[in-house]
């Protein structure tokens, strides 16, 4: 430790103030905090502090995607054999497709958001925020694994400049960056986002086996339900909802396995990271309107599905436990956290059933409340504030 | 009545170097001192020169606000140096102490018959008055007001806090009396809140007042929290706190007719070699207590505890309202990939450092804040320790944002710095909660 902190003593003069290098201060900070927790002691008010900070809160969300991560690289190669060879493909080598697939994904995404952060950071002259750790993971994960990576990085540097510097970074953005990146290129470019040709990533060229389909079950539900037909498990990928749950169907890298992403959950909540109550609201509620639409019935397929069906197809579990509960765009009152998270799921469901346009509905699901969540905690410390008052005239 | 109140939301931080429960003599210091930085929003009119011969309770400097307002001393003897700040701002009246202390006298004879102005007047005179706390805003108590109600938080739950069934043994007598003449300065009510699962023998004689009880971690022996828990302020009410071995001074001083500051105070933390409690005076100089007593020589000596206390170096002096020397490591030196890999337990409310938590039943803690601060992100923490009706996070929102009208309306009026004082010990973004609180409140007073 000793030797390597006398290392970074050595270089630290060249990026401080009037050092050759001071124009990438901040970056060098950000590494060698990253490296070192600094020396610096507390002044006055409370001596003592928390062993908890930014880094570490930021470094638990990451780890947590960790299982959805591996997952999707194995199911991009499994997808990949399944369209080119109609097999199943052998674990590591289907892994190691998804990896090479995957891994260029990822570091486009973090190289492209890291640069304009520590850009940015030196400009201000504040110091490099961790959020982007996180973002820069989520981004990939929500990608189809068929996505080229110029529209990776272009969509990574809109939400990140678009999505959150302009309102002065970490904990100041209105909505959540990675969907904003999301929901860029699903409105740029809706080709490249849905529809059945993406969800498998095929060398150039190459042609998939005949029975080989790349509909997923949101697009088969939904023209289903456009064609007025009924529900029934057909409709599903590997006709029952187990695949689903399992993970191995097609989607966006990190949104199949529902199993993954609740190890994820697992991880979060432990660690008391993620807000439980608005993962429990968010599942709540999509299931709430589903059950509304089964009594409602006859509608079609979308209304027919069996409602705990919604919570496990397409990306709402992804969304519920690493894109809904991203505190700074979520409401940020305990009271505001159910009610924002409730009505996700409720908006997501909504959205699938009534929308022929979006397949999918939670993205714009928890776009469209974390436009709302400033709205929700306004109400809640409304209630506060009359409490108060009230106490006055008693 | 009296009320129960069990509070939930709250955080013992259990500290290394826990006192024992001996209470010991040390050598008088050579010098004592009055700090006026220790009272919100004084402003200091000296009242004697260097070179001055003062006896205990001679007035040594008044608020320039009122001037009826004494600070006294605690001893008598000469005074030495008049230390003077930033912008000749006086930091320290130094009195360097007569071997024996000689004590001005007081007709205080007959107090129990004593008017409401005369109790007053000679509190003014003596220095006493600057005991009582005023809320809203944590400030020196305004002469011309009566308040709602009068506080006493009868014990104290901080970190490494002291017993008080300690330290004021054989103040039974002089709690009774200042409790009689808190009576005094009010028609509302005087409130003595005490611990439900804690002794209250110290107390036994005290009568007249309502007793109210509360249970839970701290800072359940915060009197903010316990305010609001039991009368909460609104806007427009005056409530003044008591410290209750400051409620046994004014006591003592109405039963004697001389200001005999004489405290228990307690010293504890991990650099201390005898953790225990140590007769003193107020205004006392904490080298004789410190020197040779410490374990190594890089730390901290904290006037108060750890969350709210401020510090002194090994020569300075106790806090006017300090019964606490708190001394623990300091923490400046670099961590390798501490934020991932903590090298040794700290205290935390995160479970994601587990090691930290269960492992350890006391933690030696430092003053490295674990990292740097930065915008807010987590939310739901602060409300986790704040057990008081009130939004933590959006309090602090709202001061940062200057927005007068919110602050008040979630309920600034009600808190002081003390008050949040774990939600920066908690805070992940490293905030300093307690100093931008401060600016809220004295924005507030100066708009009001």
């Amino acid at each position: 430790m000793k030797f390597l902190r006398d290392q970074v003593d050595k270089l630290k003069p060249t990026f401080s103030e009037g050092g050759k290098l001071s124009f990438l201060h901040s970056t060098f900070d950000a590494f060698e905090t990253f490296l070192f927790v600094p020396n610096h002691t507390t002044k006055n008010g409370s001596h003592i502090r928390d062993g908890i900070d930014l880094k570490r809160t930021m470094f638990i969300v990451v780890i947590a995607m960790v299982p959805a991560l591996l997952f999707g690289m194995w199911n991009v190669g499994h997808q990949q054999s399944l369209a080119l060879t109609g097999t199943d493909g052998d674990l590591l080598g289907n892994f190691w497709v998804g990896l090479l697939q995957t891994l260029p994904i990822i570091i486009v995404s973090y190289a492209v958001g890291l640069g304009i952060e520590m850009g940015f950071a030196q400009f201000r002259g504040h110091p490099v925020n961790e959020g982007f750790l996180v973002t820069g993971m989520l981004i990939p994960l929500c990608m189809p694994p068929d996505v080229p990576l110029w529209m990776v990085g272009l969509a990574t540097a809109f939400a990140v400049v678009i999505g959150k510097e302009v309102f002065g970074g970490t904990g100041m953005n209105l909505l959540n960056p990675a969907l904003t990146a999301r929901m860029f290129l699903y409105i740029g470019y809706p080709s490249s986002m849905s529809g059945d040709t993406v969800w498998a990533a095929l060398p150039e060229g190459a042609s998939t086996v005949d029975a080989y389909s790349g509909a997923t079950a949101l697009g088969n539900l939904a023209s289903a339900s456009s064609a007025g037909e009924g529900w029934s498990n057909s409709l599903l990928q590997g006709g029952s909802i187990m695949p689903a749950f399992w993970g191995n169907i097609q989607g966006s890298i990190g949104e199949t396995s529902v199993v993954a992403i609740l190890i994820g959950a697992v991880i979060l909540i432990a660690a008391g990271v993620g807000s439980w109550k608005i993962m429990a609201s968010t599942f709540l509620g999509g299931l709430f309107m589903g059950w509304i639409f089964n009594i409602s019935g006859g509608g079609g397929a979308w209304m027919d599905i069996p409602a705990f069906y919604h919570l496990i197809i397409g990306g709402f579990a992804f969304g519920a436990v690493f894109m809904a509960t991203d505190p700074v765009s979520a409401a940020q009152t305990e009271t505001g956290k159910w009610v924002y998270g409730f009505l996700i799921g409720v908006i997501t469901v909504l959205i699938r059933v009534f929308n022929p346009g979006y397949p999918e509905g939670i993205m714009m699901a928890i776009l469209l409340m974390n436009v709302f969540a400033p709205l929700i905690d306004y109400y809640v410390v409304q209630s506060n504030i009359k409490t108060r008052l009230k106490r006055v005239q008693a | 009545m009296g009320k129960n109140v069990k509070i939930k939301r709250g955080l013992d931080i259990a500290l290394e170097g826990q006192p024992e429960n001996n209470v010991y003599s040390v050598d008088s210091p050579a010098t004592f001192a009055v700090k006026p930085k220790d009272f919100k929003g004084l402003i200091p009119k000296l009242n004697v020169k260097q070179g001055d011969e003062v006896k205990a309770g001679d007035c040594l400097f008044t608020d320039k606000g009122n001037s009826s307002i004494c600070f006294t001393s605690p001893v008598s003897g000469e005074v030495a140096e008049i230390v003077r700040g930033d912008r000749r701002a006086i930091m320290e009246v130094k009195i360097l102490a007569d071997s024996e202390v000689s004590y001005k006298s007081f007709d205080t004879s007959g107090y129990a018959t004593k008017s409401r102005q005369e109790v007053k007047d000679l509190m003014l005179e003596a220095g006493l008055w600057p005991f009582i706390v005023q809320r809203p805003f944590g400030v020196l108590a305004d002469t011309d007001v009566e308040p709602k109600a009068i506080h006493v938080s009868g014990f104290d739950s901080a970190p490494l806090a002291a017993d008080l069934d300690i330290t004021l043994k054989g103040e039974e007598a002089n709690l009774k009396v200042g409790f009689e003449i808190l009576k005094k300065l009010t028609d509302g009510a005087v409130h003595l809140n005490l611990h439900a699962k804690k002794s209250k023998e110290v107390y036994a004689q005290v009568s007249g007042v309502e007793i109210n009880t509360i249970d839970g971690p701290h800072p359940s022996g915060l009197v903010g929290v316990q305010i609001n828990k039991i009368d909460p302020i609104n806007k427009g009410d005056v409530v003044w706190t008591v410290k209750p071995q400051h409620v046994a001074f004014i006591g003592k001083f109405f039963a004697t007719g001389t200001l005999n500051l004489e405290q228990t105070i307690v010293v504890a933390g991990s650099e201390f070699k005898t953790p225990a409690y140590y007769k003193t005076r107020l205004g006392a100089a904490v080298n004789t207590l410190v020197d040779s007593n410490l374990k190594q020589d890089n730390v901290r000596i904290i006037s108060g505890n750890v969350l709210t206390g401020d510090k002194i170096a090994t020569d300075g002096y106790l806090g006017f309202s300090d019964n606490q020397l708190s001394i623990i490591p300091e923490g400046d030196q670099y961590e390798l990939l501490g934020w991932l890999i903590p090298s040794y337990p700290r205290p935390t409310l995160s479970p994601s450092l587990p090691i930290s938590k269960f492992l350890k039943k006391t933690f030696k803690v430092n003053t490295n804040p674990h990292g740097e601060p930065r915008a807010y992100v987590v939310t739901g923490q602060y409300e986790k320790v704040m057990p008081m009706d009130i939004m933590p996070q959006q309090l602090v929102k709202a001061v940062m944002a200057k927005d007068l009208e919110l602050m008040e309306n979630l309920g600034i009026y009600e808190v002081i710095e003390e008050d949040m004082a774990l939600c920066e010990f908690v805070c992940t973004s490293k905030i300093n909660v307690q100093q931008v609180l401060s600016e809220g409140l004295e924005l507030m007073a100066e708009e009001s």
